[in-house]
């Protein structure tokens, strides 16, 4: 395309690297991306700056100011302890986001690591993929229940738990990347000028895992966070003490008729926290993979 | 073909028995006393040392292992701690609901999203894929049970359509059945439809690019003729890939789903054996949603050769 070459010189006039080129011009054509990081943006700050936005206590308790509608003075209105649903549902913010960053980046870690090593040494695969196999044929929120069910409630735990289940899924992205990589010719030619196995990977093999990598994160951060507000509703996730948003849903599961405001807020909250994740990652996995971009 | 096919099994049985070790394995792993969390805040020693004994913890690890995979073949999931029912009675008794609002939703979920998926990539571009894909999108990302709960509160709660909760007997009549059914099949059927249409439109867009098709446009057959006959099912493997791989969405969803709309099924079982730390319930479970998602996913590895008879067993 001559347009593309033509275009070419300016960008590096600018001094602005392909990858981010492509970044910015898939945004512009899926401006839902940007819509997607700016809803993110807005939680994140949210999370971090929930003392000062008007909020109490989320765990101070009102018994007299029981199950009030939303109104002036408690704008998403108050549970059935009397505690303020708008405070508690911006305080979970903090428990979505954390769970939803921590497992995606240590399952890519993980992954990483786990999947580079046995895509380069054989006999190691053949054993830890009959592992990771297995571990993928137990629904993902199933292990991380069977997990949760065997320690204490807490959110280090949902982590672990969750990473775990997580990690079969990126561990198999990084093998198959890694053993179409490994037969290119530059890793060859490589090998053959006597570059040894660890440099191999960090400088041939990595960089080209690095983008699929982060866009298969985003989807682990999304599907984190959902799982995280499962466990937390079924009783197997963070302690109650912790405001999260699937926490409040499980407290007002009895009250949906009466209180439908408990359920209504934190829902949404928690929907499009996930929606944001989610439409970021497909922006990048467009602005990194154009061949997928055009179908999916 | 039979030796590819045998091969095919043996490798399923390898992997299930790597699911029973892992599920077997993980109340060893787990750091801490299992006894004392399964036993609870308020247990007393001999408690603890009740449930040792029961669960086996004081024993060497393979002695244990063996023992319980042996009485696994035997189809002996154990006994549950809190009711000590055998695991096996008490799931079977909770078998009905799971499997009616499963297969309803796997059933409607399939009918409604390959239609949308094919008309999707057929009119690629148009306002009607824009809003398949960005219902598949909202389908991700909204959870199950809030979509749940949103049903709930517009068809059961104002406008009182149907139940809010519970489950109806298939014996007790067709249509209560079905009408326990409409609103958990819909809240748990959403996701796997989002999956299930994106999936079906990525592949038909792929095969919609191929020179066959231009060549059946070509020698004049009607536009539904190639989307169906030509397109379709050369387009089916992704798609059934996904719908088998989809199951376990349907499975972790089912327990969701059972959980706010009270049925009686495995999954308000697992729930309420969580909640009681009735670790043997929770293996028998997991192994046997395993084992469905894996048996599930041989019989789409086995179908491809109906979809595309140049792949043989």
């Amino acid at each position: 395309m001559d347009t593309t070459t033509l275009a070419a010189p300016i960008a590096t006039a600018e001094s602005v690297s392909p990858t981010w080129r492509r970044f910015r011009e898939a945004f512009r054509r899926h401006p839902t991306a940007l819509i997607g990081g700016a809803i993110l943006i807005v939680m994140i700050a949210m999370a971090i700056f929930a003392p000062w936005l008007h909020t109490i206590d989320p765990q101070q308790v009102f018994p007299i100011k029981r199950l009030r509608p939303p109104s002036a003075t408690s704008w998403f209105g108050t549970d059935m302890l009397g505690r303020d649903v708008y405070s508690r549902a911006i305080y979970g913010a903090r428990v979505s986001l954390v769970v939803g960053l921590a497992v995606a980046l240590l399952s890519t870690l993980l992954g990483l690591a786990i999947g580079l090593v046995t895509g380069y040494l054989r006999q190691l695969d053949a054993v830890v993929m009959r592992i990771m196999d297995g571990l993928m044929s137990i629904p993902s929120v199933l292990l991380a229940i069977a997990l949760m069910a065997l320690t204490k409630a807490s959110m280090g735990n949902v982590i672990v738990a969750i990473t775990l289940a997580e990690v079969p899924r990126v561990v198999r992205l990084v093998r198959s990347l890694v053993l179409t990589l490994r037969e290119q010719p530059y890793v060859e030619a490589a090998i053959a000028s006597g570059t040894t196995l660890p440099l191999i990977l960090v400088r041939h093999i990595l960089p080209n895992i690095v983008a699929p990598l982060l866009v298969q994160g985003t989807y682990v951060c999304g599907s984190a966070m959902i799982t995280e507000a499962i466990l937390s509703f079924i009783g197997a996730g963070t302690p109650p003490n912790i405001p999260s948003w699937g926490n409040i849903m499980a407290e007002s599961r009895s009250l949906v008729q009466i209180a439908s405001y408990l359920i209504i807020f934190p829902g949404i909250c928690l929907s499009l926290t996930v929606l944001a994740v989610n439409l970021l990652g497909d922006g990048m996995r467009d602005a990194l993979d154009p061949r997928l971009a055009r179908r999916m | 073909m039979t030796a590819r096919i045998v091969r095919r099994l043996f490798a399923t049985v390898a992997v299930m028995a790597v699911v029973a070790f892992v599920v077997f394995s993980l109340l060893y792993l787990t750091p801490g006393d299992p006894a004392a969390v399964i036993a609870g805040d308020i247990a007393t020693d001999e408690d603890i040392r009740r449930i040792h004994e029961r669960l086996g913890l004081d024993e060497p690890f393979l002695v244990r292992f063996g023992g319980w995979l042996w009485a696994l073949l035997h189809g002996d999931l154990g006994t549950s701690i809190f009711t000590n029912l055998p695991v096996t009675q008490l799931i079977a008794q909770r078998v009905e609901p799971t499997v009616s609002l499963t297969l309803s939703t796997l059933v409607v979920a399939i009918l409604i999203a390959v239609p949308l998926g094919v008309l999707a990539a057929a009119k690629a571009g148009t306002w009607l894929d824009r809003t398949v894909m960005s219902f598949s999108v909202l389908g991700f990302s909204v959870p199950v049970f809030v979509i749940a709960y949103a049903l709930i509160l517009s068809f059961a709660v104002e406008l009182d359509w149907l139940p809010v909760q519970g489950y109806s007997n298939l014996h007790d009549g067709l249509w209560e059945w079905l009408r326990h059914l409409i609103l958990p099949s819909i809240a748990l059927g959403t996701v796997y439809v989002a999956l299930i249409a994106r999936m079906t439109r990525a592949s038909m867009l792929d095969v919609l690019a191929q020179d066959y098709i231009r060549t059946a446009s070509a020698k004049g057959l009607a536009p539904n003729q190639v989307l169906i006959r030509h397109a379709l099912k050369n387009a089916a493997i992704p798609v059934i890939t996904i719908i088998g791989m989809g199951v376990a969405l349907l499975i972790s969803g089912a327990i969701v789903t059972e959980t706010v709309f009270a049925l009686p099924g495995i999954g308000r079982l697992t729930v309420d054996a969580i909640l009681r730390r009735d670790y043997p319930i929770i293996q028998g479970v997991i192994l046997i949603f395993s084992a469905v998602y894996v048996l599930v996913n041989l019989a789409v590895d086995l179908s491809y050769v109906f979809f595309d008879p140049r792949i043989r067993y």
